[in-house]
Parts: structure tokens; C-alpha cells; sequence
């Protein structure tokens, strides 16, 4: 599914500052990747140039989605092809209905993969019985996109959209970071619910908890661009018991 | 008195590539063809016999042909304003035509069945029904029921080409038609109203237009009665070198109701045109009118040639207690706009509202807003612009609130926000703020921004084009104006945000 090869990358005003270290990374349809890693080692940067954010200069490696060149393509070009990230930091958009954005986002796809917009109405019945899964109300729907939403509603609507548009790789940055215990419960029951043999994820995670509603079939540790341990979900726990400490001193 | 001047300096903002990709995706102005026809103009030039041949045409009384010379002399002693943040460049009046009206039009038709087909075309390209069954174009159909009708009086170049719904209409009371039928059915009115909103020397523009006016729409609304259906008035500039000078007058009598909405678009040329209206509404006691405008003549190719000057003086009169009126105007066309669709609060408790949205890209300028003159107790006005600049393009919110000793207890509020696409053009706010007693109260905010980069990132992450997320934010900015569109221009409107931003964002 995503196959991530020696991948390098830096600040494009600023060479100096080289973020990504020779990434690889190698996630199959149907399995969840986590990658956890002390603040700063790169894991957002990761998500950002997977999914083609300006800013960042890739200056060695690659990285591909069912064989196709992500690198190469526009990050709707990247959406259409199936990547989605979920943000750390979801951004607000004043004015904007959260449904007008979805219905245009998910059409915007159709129409690259050459097929048929959804009506209003058709988008209407898919949107409210995936926003009911995830305790989204008609007011968030229509209010305007993650302006003024709590915390935890910006997350959750992360994970509507992730459902709406059925993406083949899913990737999701601290997804759990700011979410009390229920919110994490519904967000965990969202991403699992989408969990299928055709479908990967790379979970981005600072803490363990979140991947013990999530279980991961493989655990990475990143550290300063690059991922410097893999193994099982041992790995988190070995992490929550003992911190990045150890791990990186083994290194 | 207080201005207030926002400039954008060159910053960060949009990066590089995003300017270049927007850029390089053509703009499209979608209504510069022209149609082909055989048209009759008078002399090129302006004097007193060409004054006296428009009056002729439109087979005027006398005192109208007197009113005309009288503020054409009255022109001859003023001088283009000047104090517009606008770069405007000469503007040759003894070039061009002052009156074009299609040969066909000569002898009146009878209806809109027995206009030149050609004409009729025109309409149906752009979209505008003129078969009462029709509905405006740009309404989803099934979401519409029938009995949102639009009236429509169709003016090309300088001679209206009929109404429809007269008939339904006038089973209401309401008279809805050309300016020139209404000088010959209905001279009292005119007589009583005409100047008395906006008089023959009230700018240079304004006394050109009175002096040259050609055809507009005319509309009475008489006591108690709500207009049944919107009205509306198409402008359509066909031929070159000509002027349009419409004049539209609008009375709402006492506890009147009406909605009017105006549009407009010209052909694509390289040389540049005038356009000079004056709109003057009267609103009487307890009576509301509703004035939406979509503008959106030709704005002049990406490198600034081409494109008509809009000079506009458009004023409404809330003469008695309680009147109401409300402007909500996107400008989206022009090379060059000069408009501020203003509201004198005569009356107690009278209400005005302004709701602009003002686009200009590649190389136009617009200055416009408007003013908010209170007299009356109690009353109440509310502004709110969005101005939004791309390419070169410079954007300037110009508003007056004035609040005279005896409009005690009177507010306003203004909100003014300005977004910039690029580091190359320019916004500006010139808020000026008169208050002349202790209890009212004016409150201005407001902000300059550019469009985010995250939140075209964040929109092209989930699968839109560039161009697709620059509309959506920018149509996200103008929300609040927009959704004070009557519904049978909203969707035109949004269209014309994501339109008119094409072709260039930076
Ligand atoms: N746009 C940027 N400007 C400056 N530094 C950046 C930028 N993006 C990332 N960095 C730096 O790169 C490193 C990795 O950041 P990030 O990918 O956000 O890490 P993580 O998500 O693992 O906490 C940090 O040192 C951060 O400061
Ligand atoms: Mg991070």
C-alpha cells in the first residue's frame, strides 16, 4: 500500500534544517502502523510531505501509494489516489459550512476518479447516518468548518471525513491528543469501524493509550528523522513503562 | 472625522507557487460575446443637440427635454471627482456615442413576442427569462417552486426592450416598467420624483447621467401593497463606443413592499467604456425596499486593457418614520467602480443596511461603499463589506456615517474586512465617522487579511484544485453579504466569486 524508501526532506527557506533522515517505512493493505517518538523528531513533517504540503523540500528518497509516485503528484492529486490525513491541528475555515466543504471535497474525488457528483440529497442521507456513528449533530454539520468547534468536535470531524471519502491510506496525526476518555472511545470506534483488508493506517501517536483501542499490528519509534525501532505492540508498552529514554539510548 | 488607510505591504502570504498555478489557469470573463446586429446611434459627441435628439427619440414631454438641458449646462461647470483612491485615465467625452438602440427597436413592438429574435437570443444566453414561465438561470430547478417569479425589464444599450409580468403586476397595482414609457404614462410621478433623491448637480456623473439618460427601469409601488414577485432589470452593453447612462427610479408608498434586483454584463473589448447610472429610491412611511446588485461587466483582460468604467450614484430616501431599505451589492466586473449606494435616515426610526461584496483582480480598481446619512430619531444603520484583492488589482472601502444634532438615540455598526490573494495589490479602508450628538453610537471593526495558505492546503488535502479551494474560502469570507441575496441571485453571485477570481491570484 504506502512504501516509504530512505526519504529525506528539509525546510525549503531554510536548508539547514533537515527534518526527515532517511524514513522507510512500509505499511500493507489492511495493516495499522503506529509511530510514536519524542516531540520534534519529524512525525508531522512525515505526514506533511506524504501529503504534499508546500514548505518542505524532499532532497532524497521516495514514496509511493499502490506503486504510484505520491512525490510527483498535487496533494489533491494524492487525495484522489486515496491518502488522508487526519491533522493535528484541524484547520478552521470561517463561513464555510462543514457540509458544503465535505460535499465539495467528496465530489472533487468523484470527479478525478471520473465519477458521477453525488446530489444533494444522496450526500445528505450518506453524511448524516456516518455523522449519527460518530455523535456529530445537524448543528456541527452545518456550522462553518471547525470554527469554534471544541477540541475533541475537530477530531471527530477528522474521522467523518476520513469516513466520507474512503480513503485506501489513512494517516492520522495525534488524532487522540486533546480528547477526554469518551471522545477517545468514539474517535478509536470511528477509525476501527473503517479498519478493512483494503485499507491501511499509520497512526501517529505520542502515547500509548490511544493503541489500546487502536491495536496496532506494528509499532515504530521515530527519532530525528528517522525510524530507529520497529517491532509489535509490545513496543508501546515497553515506551509507556520505561519512556524514549531508554530506547534511544539503546540506539 | 476619522481615516483610516490599510495597505498591504509586500509580505509572505501566497506562496510563489500557488500565484503562478492560479495564474496560469486562464480567466474567463463568461459573457464577452457580442451580438451581432444592426444598430442606429446618434452623432458621436455630447451638446445640446444630441441631448435634444435622445429626448426626441424617446418622444419626451417638454419639461423633461428642459430638465435635461438644464442639467447638461450644469455639467458643463463641474469637474471629475477626484478624491477617490483611483487612477482614472482621461476619459474622452466627445468620442463616443451617447445613445445606440438597435434598428429593429425603432418602431416600438407591441411585446417582448415582437422583438427581434437575435435580441431575444441574447437574453437566453445569458441566461435572463423572458418568457414569464422561465425562471432565472442559475436556480436549481427542483429546489424552486413556481411561484417564485422574477419579473424582468431587459435594457440593451440604450432602449429597454419590454417587461414581463406587466399584466400580473398591474392586477397588484405595482407599475414596473421603463423609465421612458414611464415619462409618457405616468409624468406626475416621474415629475414629483425624479431629482428629488439625487438632483441634477449632485456629482459630475450624476448630472452627465441626467442630462443623457436612456432607458432604466421605473417602479411604483403603491400604499399597503407587498410587491408579488421580485423585479429585476437586466443591462446589457452591446455596442462599441457607446455610453449607458440608465437612470432608475423606485417609490415605495406608505407600508409598500419590494424586492428589486439588478445585473449586468457587457462584450469584451479592448477599448474602454462608460457607464454612469443614477438609481433613486423613495421610501415612505413603514415601507421596505430591498436593492440587491450583481455587477459584473466586462473587467478588462489580465493586463488591464479593455473594461468599463461604472460610475455609479445610486441613493435612497427613508423619507418617512419607520422606512426601510437595504443594499446588498456584489462587484465582481468593471475596470474602474465608483459607487456608494447610500441611505438618507429622514425619518424616526428609520433603517438602512449596506451589504457589499467588492471583487477586483488583474488590474481593476474599485472605490466604493457607502453613506449612512442619519436625520431621523431612533434611527438605525447597519454596513458590512467584504473586499477582496488579487493580481494588481486596488480595493478601496470608502463609508460616511453621519449623525446629525437631531438623530438622537441613532446607531451604527460597520464591519469592514478586507482579504488579499498576493502581494501585489492593495486594500484600503476610509471610514468617516461625523457624530453630532451625545446618544448615538458608532461602532467600525475592521480587518485585513490574506488568504490562508493552510486553509488551501487544508482544502486541497481533502481533494479540491487549487482554484476549487480559493473559491470556497473566499466564498466562506463573503458569507455574511452573500446570504442577504434574494435566493434567485445567490447562486449567481457565488458563481461569480469563484469566477472572477480566476486567472490570477497574486
Ligand atoms: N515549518 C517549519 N519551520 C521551522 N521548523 C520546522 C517546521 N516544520 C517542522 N520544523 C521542525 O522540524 C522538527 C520536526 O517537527 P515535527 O515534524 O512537527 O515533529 P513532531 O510531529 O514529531 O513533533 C522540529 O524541530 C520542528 O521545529
Ligand atoms: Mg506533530
Amino acid at each position: 500500500m504506502l512504501e516509504i524508501k530512505n526519504l529525506h526532506a528539509e525546510l525549503e527557506e531554510d536548508s539547514d534544517v533537515k527534518i526527515l533522515r532517511g524514513v522507510d517505512l512500509k505499511v500493507g493493505a489492511g495493516e495499522v502502523h503506529a509511530i510514536m517518538g519524542p516531540n520534534g523528531s519529524g512525525k508531522s513533517t512525515l505526514s506533511y510531505v506524504l501529503s504534499g504540503r508546500d514548505g518542505y523540500e524532499v532532497t532524497e528518497g521516495s514514496a509511493t501509494l499502490e506503486g504510484h509516485d505520491l512525490l510527483d503528484m498535487e496533494p489533491e492529486e494524492r487525495a484522489a489516489a486515496g491518502l488522508f490525513l487526519a491533522f493535528q491541528y484541524p484547520v478552521e475555515i470561517p463561513g464555510v459550512g462543514n457540509m458544503t466543504f465535505m460535499r465539495t471535497a467528496l465530489n472533487a474525488q468523484r470527479k478525478a476518479r471520473g465519477q458521477e457528483e453525488l446530489s444533494a440529497g444522496d450526500f445528505l442521507k450518506i453524511v448524516r447516518a456516518k455523522a449519527k456513528d460518530l455523535q456529530i449533530d445537524a448543528d456541527m454539520l452545518k456550522r462553518p468548518v471547525n470554527t469554534g468547534f471544541s477540541g475533541g468536535e475537530k477530531k471527530r470531524n477528522e474521522i467523518l471525513q476520513m469516513a466520507l471519502l474512503e480513503p485506501k491510506m489513512c494517516v492520522l496525526d495525534e488524532t487522540d491528543s486533546g480528547l477526554d476518555v469518551d471522545a477517545m472511545k468514539l474517535v478509536s470506534d470511528g477509525v476501527n469501524a473503517l479498519r478493512d483488508a483494503g485499507r491501511g493506517f499509520l497512526v501517529i501517536t505520542h502515547y500509548q493509550r490511544l493503541l489500546n483501542h487502536i491495536k496496532p499490528d506494528v509499532v515504530h519509534i521515530m527519532s530525528e528523522g528517522r525510524i530507529i525501532r520497529t517491532g509489535g505492540p509490545e513496543l508501546a508498552l515497553e515506551v509507556e513503562e520505561q519512556g524514549y529514554g531508554h530506547i534511544l539510548e539503546a540506539v | 472625522m476619522a481615516a483610516l488607510d490599510t495597505t498591504a505591504d509586500v509580505r509572505e502570504g501566497v506562496d510563489r507557487e500557488t500565484v503562478e498555478t492560479v495564474r496560469s489557469m486562464s480567466g474567463t470573463y463568461k459573457h464577452g460575446w457580442e451580438t451581432d446586429i444592426e444598430m442606429e446611434f446618434a452623432p458621436k459627441g455630447l451638446n445640446e443637440d444630441i441631448i435634444r435628439l435622445i429626448s426626441d427619440k424617446n418622444g419626451e414631454p417638454e419639461w423633461m427635454l428642459e430638465w435635461r438641458l438644464d442639467a447638461y449646462r450644469r455639467w458643463l461647470t463641474m469637474e471629475e471627482p477626484d478624491w477617490a483612491l483611483l487612477e482614472i485615465p482621461p476619459i474622452p467625452y466627445q468620442e463616443q456615442y451617447y445613445y445606440a438602440k438597435p434598428a429593429s427597436m425603432t418602431e416600438k413592438p407591441k411585446s417582448l413576442d415582437d422583438v427581434d429574435p437575435k435580441l431575444l437570443e441574447t437574453y437566453e444566453k445569458l441566461g435572463i427569462p423572458l418568457k414569464e414561465q422561465m425562471l432565472l438561470a442559475g436556480v436549481e430547478g427542483a429546489e424552486v417552486s413556481n411561484d417564485r417569479k422574477v419579473a424582468v425589464d431587459a435594457v440593451f444599450d440604450s432602449v429597454s426592450l419590454g417587461t414581463t409580468f406587466k399584466d400580473e403586476l398591474a392586477k397588484a397595482g405595482v407599475i414596473f416598467c421603463s423609465i421612458s414609457e414611464a415619462v409618457q404614462k405616468y409624468p406626475e410621478l416621474v415629475k414629483k420624483y425624479l431629482g428629488s433623491v439625487v438632483p441634477q448637480n449632485d456629482n459630475f456623473f450624476a448630472a452627465l447621467n441626467s442630462a443623457v439618460f436612456s432607458d432604466g427601469s421605473f417602479v411604483y409601488v403603491p400604499a399597503g401593497v407587498r410587491c408579488p414577485m421580485e423585479l429585476s432589470t437586466y443591462f446589457r452593453i452591446n455596442a462599441e463606443n457607446t455610453g449607458q447612462f440608465e437612470r432608475t427610479l423606485i417609490i415605495a408608498e406608505k407600508g409598500a413592499h419590494v424586492s428589486y434586483l439588478e445585473g449586468c454584463t457587457a462584450p469584451k473589448r479592448d477599448t474602454h467604456q462608460l457607464h454612469a447610472a443614477v438609481v433613486e429610491i423613495v421610501v415612505l412611511e413603514d415601507a421596505e425596499v430591498k436593492y440587491s446588485t450583481v455587477q459584473n461587466w466586462y473587467p478588462g483582460d489580465e493586463d488591464g486593457v479593455g473594461g468599463i468604467y461604472n460610475f455609479v450614484t445610486k441613493r435612497a430616501d427613508c423619507r418617512e418614520a419607520r422606512a426601510k431599505v437595504m443594499w446588498t451589492q456584489v462587484e465582481t466586473g468593471s475596470a474602474i467602480t465608483w459607487k456608494y449606494p447610500s441611505c438618507i435616515l429622514r425619518g424616526d426610526d428609520t433603517q438602512g443596511e449596506f451589504y457589499s461584496i467588492a471583487i477586483t483582480n488583474n488590474h481593476q480598481q474599485a472605490d466604493t461603499g457607502t453613506k449612512m446619512i442619519h436625520l431621523g430619531k431612533n434611527s438605525k444603520s447597519r454596513i458590512v463589506s467584504k473586499g477582496i484583492s488579487a493580481g494588481f488589482a486596488q480595493n478601496t472601502y470608502r463609508g460616511l456615517v453621519t449623525m446629525h444634532p437631531k438623530a438622537t438615540n441613532s446607531r451604527n455598526y460597520t464591519q469592514c474586512d478586507s482579504l488579499l490573494i498576493g502581494d501585489r495589490c492593495g486594500a484600503h479602508t476610509v471610514p468617516y465617522i461625523e457624530v453630532k450628538n451625545a446618544s448615538s453610537r458608532v461602532e467600525h471593526e475592521a480587518t485585513t487579511s490574506k488568504v490562508d495558505d493552510d486553509q488551501l492546503f487544508y482544502c486541497r488535502s481533502r481533494g479540491m484544485d487549487e482554484e476549487e479551494a480559493v473559491a470556497l474560502v473566499v466564498n466562506g469570507f463573503c458569507r455574511e453579504v452573500l446570504q442577504e441575496l434574494p435566493m434567485e441571485f445567490a447562486m449567481e453571485a457565488q458563481a461569480l466569486v469563484a469566477i472572477s477570481l480566476e486567472g490570477s491570484v497574486g
